[in-house]
């Protein structure tokens, strides 16, 4: 139908390649690098509500592990920054298998719930700790060099690598959800006791999807941290486990683009009004009480729903 | 236990909240038959079902299926050694598609199902056998339609497919003409006759003329207990049998 063998999603995914590319020559980078954390973020959040129908309240908890642990192994023991994401990730993907081990038999409102007290006891220890600083947080940690070669404390050179994590974060979300794992899953989400009834042991599927989503949202908090050099309270704080959901919900979950749509609006308000202080949290809740009334399906769900009715 | 039974529960009981559903079930199900499970509503029949299959659990009383009690199993672990369930209240998975639906039950035999780096490309070598299994149930010129949209006889037939799928040895039907108009059940019958060959079928069923054309045993169920086992002419003879049912009507 179209040219050179692209479909109509790969045509979109080239489409926002080449805007992502764009991006640092037309925003703040900074800006720029925040939105794609939290894209990430919101979407591997997404792979859990959207494509498990599972609802955790506790994402904060593996974003800011990621930060903080990240941020503090670069600091305590030097560790180039390549090495430091791993590291990072791997601790979210830890606490991942954890919450998850102990979540995952629940459903609905208990599995929310287990999963915010779980983030609370995350919250408590990074108060407590010695080397979280407390209410101060970690500053001031230095980006380093990527690899050793590039220096990434230029935000362009940055901004361009925290693209690519972007990218091969993204892949991989869209690579699960396009799996033999992801069918399966799909099937649990539509009925899960007929997927029991067929063999499937669906709490593994579940789990698995609760810890790649997990670590994911590690990553994004790894890289969200070296981005603005810092980790604080509101990265483990309920907040923004709020905040993502508000993300998923609005850009449209169970879309592959939708979370990303969400943190770009959420992390646009929150910069555009950033000088009305307390009053950003109310105009944030207007606009998605709105927003939920007027596109149920999210925004990328309503545009999808639109496109498919049209053609 | 000997050879020819596939499946035997010994004084099966389920309470709920002290109200006993199921009381001191004995079944003894022979291989290669299809043994009817009968009784008015409420008698407990999914219930068996839920016991039988692990969806509950018993609260006393075992379940041994071929010479191996599986009373503590999880129900997928019951699944995976073939003695697989359908549901009264249709069970399919309507946003995937009809050929997907099938594939889904196919796919665990692959062994790739926690494989999430790999594209479900890699699933296309189900698909024919997913076709054949479609054909045989005359489903395959609706393998691409989305399956919510199917006609109620349809998404039936393709629940049948989808458990045909796993091969079981001993399937277990919950009311598979429920809800049918005549011409439905009829193919029903055919197919469910078709698909006993070298499989044992244990089946919930209140259409008794159905009952009658497909079952060599019929086990009535009433308050919770058996009532009367026998074939059907045996079965339908018992007063006790038709004052249950004459009782449960009115
Ligand atoms: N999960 C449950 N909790 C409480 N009571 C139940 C439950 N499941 C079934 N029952 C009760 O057990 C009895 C048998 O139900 P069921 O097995 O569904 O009957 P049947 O399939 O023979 O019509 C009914 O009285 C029903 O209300
Ligand atoms: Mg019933």
């Amino acid at each position: 139908m179209i040219a050179a063998g692209f479909n109509r999603a790969q045509w979109g995914y080239a489409v926002l390649v080449v805007v992502g590319l764009a991006a640092p020559f037309y925003v703040y980078p900074v800006f720029a690098m925040n939105v794609l954390c939290l894209a990430l973020f919101a979407s591997a959040f997404n792979l859990l509500l959207g494509y498990s129908g599972l609802l955790s309240f506790g994402h904060a908890a593996f974003l800011g592990a990621g930060g903080y642990v990240t941020l503090e192994v670069i600091r305590a023991w030097r560790l180039p920054i390549e090495l430091a994401i791993i590291v990072g990730t791997v601790v979210a993907v830890l606490l991942g298998i954890i919450f998850g081990a102990l979540a995952i038999r629940r459903s609905g409102i208990y599995f929310a719930m287990i999963t915010l007290g779980f983030a609370q006891v995350v919250y408590f220890l990074v108060l407590q700790m010695p080397w979280t600083g407390g209410e101060d947080g970690l500053q001031g940690v230095s980006r380093g060099k990527l690899l050793g070669i590039v220096n990434l404390q230029g935000n362009l050179a940055m901004y361009y690598f925290v693209y690519a994590v972007f990218l091969a974060g993204f892949w991989i979300i869209h690579r699960t959800i396009h799996s033999p794992f992801g069918h399966v899953l799909r099937a649990i989400r539509e009925n899960e006791p007929r997927a029991i009834s067929l063999g499937y042991d669906v709490d593994r599927y579940k789990l698995l999807a609760f810890v790649i989503s997990a670590g994911l949202s590690g990553l994004a908090g790894s890289m969200k941290a070296l981005v603005v050099q810092s980790a604080n309270l509101s990265d483990v704080h309920w907040h923004r486990s709020g905040a993502v959901v508000l993300m998923t919900l609005l850009g449209g979950m169970g879309t592959t683009l939708g979370p990303s749509v969400g943190a770009l609006i959420v992390a646009a308000l929150e910069n555009y009004l950033a000088s009305y202080g307390s009053w950003i949290a109310v105009i944030t809740g207007g606009v998605f009480i709105a927003c939920v009334l007027a596109f149920r399906r999210g925004i990328v769900g309503e545009i999808r729903a639109l496109v498919k009715r049209s053609f | 236990m000997p050879d020819d039974v596939i499946l035997e529960t010994r004084k099966l009981t389920k309470e709920f909240h002290g109200f006993v559903a199921v009381n001191s079930v004995d079944l003894r199900i022979r291989r290669g038959a299809i043994h009817a499970l009968i009784g008015p509503n409420g008698a407990g029949k999914t219930t068996v079902f839920n016991l039988l299959t692990r969806f509950l659990p018993a609260t006393s009383g075992s379940v041994i299926y071929r010479g191996e009690d599986i009373t503590r199993l999880r129900p997928a672990a019951v699944a995976r050694k073939g003695l697989v369930r359908s549901f009264q209240i249709s069970a399919v998975f309507p946003k995937l598609t009809v050929l997907e639906n099938v594939r889904v039950a196919l796919q665990r035999k692959l062994g790739t199902s926690f494989h999430f780096w790999r594209t479900q490309r890699t699933l296309a070598v189900l698909d024919g056998r997913a076709l054949e299994l479609l054909a045989a149930f005359d489903l395959d010129d609706y393998a691409h339609a989305i399956t919510v949209e199917l006609p109620y006889g349809r998404k039936r037939a393709l629940e049948l497919a989808t458990t045909l799928a796993l091969e079981p040895e001993l399937m277990l039907l919950d009311e598979p003409t429920a809800g049918m108009g005549r011409e439905d059940v009829g193919r029903v019958v055919a197919l469910i006759q078709r698909i006993s060959a070298g499989r044992t079928i244990l089946m919930v069923e209140h259409n008794l003329s159905v009952v009658a054309d497909l079952s060599d045993t019929i086990t009535v169920l009433a308050r919770g207990s058996v009532l009367a086992e026998g074939s059907y002419s045996e079965v339908s003879r018992n007063s006790a049998v038709l004052e249950a049912y004459i009782g449960a009507e009115q």
